[in-house]
């Protein structure tokens, strides 16, 4: 017994070449439909864990644009301006603060790094507040430093893994000749921290001549305290400004969205260039087997049977198709996260396209839908096809 | 009338196309009976009007006026023109169809062309008897083979194959030799004969080659849409 679906797929073997092309059509629209859904979650994903990544709900900074305080904080680099460190008491004693921690952020250029020199990131961190905050690092040599004013360093995984460090090497900083004891060395985090190198608070102060000063306080609210009330008596504080990590995160996807229409635009073009391509190749193919239709009704297929038979025939491509195209996605993930992230003004760190099953599964539900839909016509127009006609055709020809 | 059963009667069948305001006769007025297990040729020259008869009678067009009766059922003269769907049901039940061109389906073997009905329509559960009906009309060597890589004689005969797969009552042949030479189209008719006599399958030929159709049990001759039987042929 031969099955309807071995009489479609067979004929999809008649016109070799166009049946190719047909696939590579709706292959190419699945790949951007499915890296544009992948490029949706993961960029969110990544970004949400970034921010998570911090520690800290709420960040207070000195006066500027908190946009670029934001990002410089998420790309390590420095705030830039700074503000008393006295600032700290008045903030932990707010009845919704959990933990406070104080940053100060040093950038020094290094010679010596990538090919032609690049920023070193230093954070001046207090032993005693910030492995609080960052409870989610793990050391893979050694600990945390315990005095506040010691010349000793703790190492993110890319930091040491570039300098060729280990727990007892010095590490020297650039610009300033002063040499530190690494004493720790982290484990890699995925985000901007694995870049970083931590030193103690007084000890950075002192190096970069800002006794008493800061350019950020962390703060981490009581869990289940709804932080408006308090990002409202921080506004108060003077020449200080508040940045909150969700609306941080609410603001880059928005300046994202407009990307991601203008890419969901361009998936829509390429699904609908896919779709007018099945239909062309599903009726070429129903007109060129005019004759050979009318006959399979004289053998008994009834309209249904015709139908069902090109509806198939265009499920196939669309399965074909759909299934090339995320494989390819798949195995392109790494390439489109490249180029992505050669064009986005701020990328976070971890994958930019996260393709999983729920999006495959989306993915190929879009394309049979649209496969669906496209064989409609052709289909209809094949089981209207009268026996007589092709008969007459037959005799005109 | 003789005695034997009748399998199909036809009476005024007329069918009547407009070109303009012109009225074309195709079918004028026919009227025949054929009994089951008959082997019928009809003949006639081009445009005669053969083909849109055995079209009626094989139910693949309806006719403008007259009757048309399958065994003891009624088909056409009941008023209304049958839609496809219905004629597609009467098709199945009763036809057979092979036509000149054979019309294989060039990516299915032979055995899954034979077989091909069978997917739309298992009248009995028939589907082992793709492979006995290759074996009768002597093509089962070729069962995996594509259509293209056999001889236009075989491709007729897998299309007898095809068309008797479901065991129709009626086998309609029109033209079944016209692209076939004179010996591969006399080898097809032996083997129409050879079914009619083994099988007892009514065969209806269509032909305009009168030395096919003397091989038939009975021969009509179509000219300018009426029909008129000749004399009996002696059948052995």
């Amino acid at each position: 017994m031969i099955t309807k679906f071995q009489v479609a797929y067979k004929n999809l073997f008649r016109k070799k070449i166009r049946t190719i092309l047909t696939i590579v059509g709706i292959a190419l629209s699945s790949w951007v439909l499915v890296s544009l859904l992948g490029f949706n979650q993961g960029y969110e994903r990544a970004l949400s864990k970034d921010i998570d990544n911090m520690g800290f709900q709420l960040m207070i900074m000195a006066k500027g644009c908190p946009y670029e305080a934001a990002t410089m904080m998420l790309k390590g680099g420095t705030g830039l301006r700074y503000m008393d460190e006295s600032m700290l008491s008045k903030v932990a004693q707010e009845p919704e603060v959990d933990k406070v921690t104080p940053i100060l952020m040093a950038a020094v250029f290094d010679p010596n790094k990538g090919e032609s020199g690049g920023v070193a990131g230093y954070f001046g961190v207090d032993p005693k507040t910030f492995p609080e905050m960052k409870t989610y690092f793990r050391f893979r040599q050694g600990g945390w430093f315990k005095d506040l004013d010691a010349y000793e360093a703790v190492m993110g995984y890319e930091a040491a893994e570039l300098e060729q460090r280990e727990v007892g090497d010095m590490i020297l900083m650039p610009e300033k000749n002063i040499q530190f004891k690494v004493v720790g060395i982290l484990d890699r985090t995925g985000t901007q921290d694995d870049g970083t190198i931590f030193v103690p608070l007084r000890t950075l102060q002192k190096i970069f001549d800002k006794n008493h000063q800061i350019t950020t306080i962390g703060i981490k609210i009581k869990k289940g305290v709804d932080s408006a009330p308090l990002e409202e008596k921080l506004y108060q504080l003077p020449d200080v400004q508040i940045v909150s990590l969700a609306q941080v995160k609410e603001t880059i996807m928005k300046l994202i969205s407009t990307a991601k229409v203008m890419v969901l635009s361009i998936a829509l073009i390429a699904i609908l260039i896919a779709m007018v391509g099945v239909i062309n190749t599903i009726l070429t193919s129903v007109w060129e087997r005019f004759q050979e239709i009318g006959i399979l009704k004289t053998i008994g297929a009834m309209p249904g049977d015709i139908f069902r038979l090109i509806w198939m025939e265009t499920l196939i491509l669309c399965l074909a198709g759909g299934t090339v195209g995320i494989i390819l996605a798949l195995i392109l993930a790494r390439l489109t996260d490249i180029l992505i992230r050669s064009v986005l003004p701020y990328a976070p760190t971890g994958g930019l396209v996260v393709i999983d099953g729920k999006l495959v599964l989306v993915t190929l539900a879009v394309i049979l839908g649209i496969g669906l839909i496209s064989g409609l016509y052709p289909a209809w127009k094949a089981g209207r096809i009268r026996p007589l006609e092709a008969i007459r055709r037959e005799v005109s020809g | 009338m003789n005695g034997n059963q009748t399998i199909m009667e036809a009476d005024a069948l007329t069918k009547i196309y407009r070109r303009g305001s012109e009225e074309i006769a195709a079918v004028n007025g026919v009227s025949l009976h054929i009994d089951k297990g008959d082997f019928v040729s009809i003949i006639g020259p081009s445009g005669s009007g053969k083909t849109t008869l055995v079209n009626l009678l094989g139910c693949l067009d309806n006719p403008s006026s007259g009757i048309l009766h399958l065994g003891e059922r009624p088909i056409f003269g009941k008023g209304k023109p049958l839609s496809e769907r219905e004629l597609t049901k009467i098709r199945r039940e009763v036809f057979g169809y092979i036509f000149q061109n054979f019309y294989l389906i060039p990516t299915l073997t032979v055995l899954e062309n034979v077989m091909l009905p069978l997917t739309f329509y298992d009248k009995r559960g028939r589907s082992d008897d793709a492979s006995r009906l290759l074996k009768i009309l002597g093509i089962d060597h070729r069962k995996d083979h594509l259509p293209g890589e056999i001889s236009g004689g075989e491709m007729q005969r897998v299309a007898i194959a095809r068309a008797m797969v479901n065991e129709p009552q009626i086998l309609l042949a029109d033209e079944p030799t016209g692209n076939l030479d004179t010996k591969r189209s006399m080898e097809i008719v032996e083997t129409l004969k050879d079914l009619n006599k083994r099988e007892g399958l009514t065969v209806i030929m269509v032909t305009h080659n009168q030395v096919l159709a003397a091989n038939a049990k009975r021969t009509f001759e179509m000219r300018d849409g009426q029909i008129c039987e000749l004399e009996r042929t002696a059948f052995t």
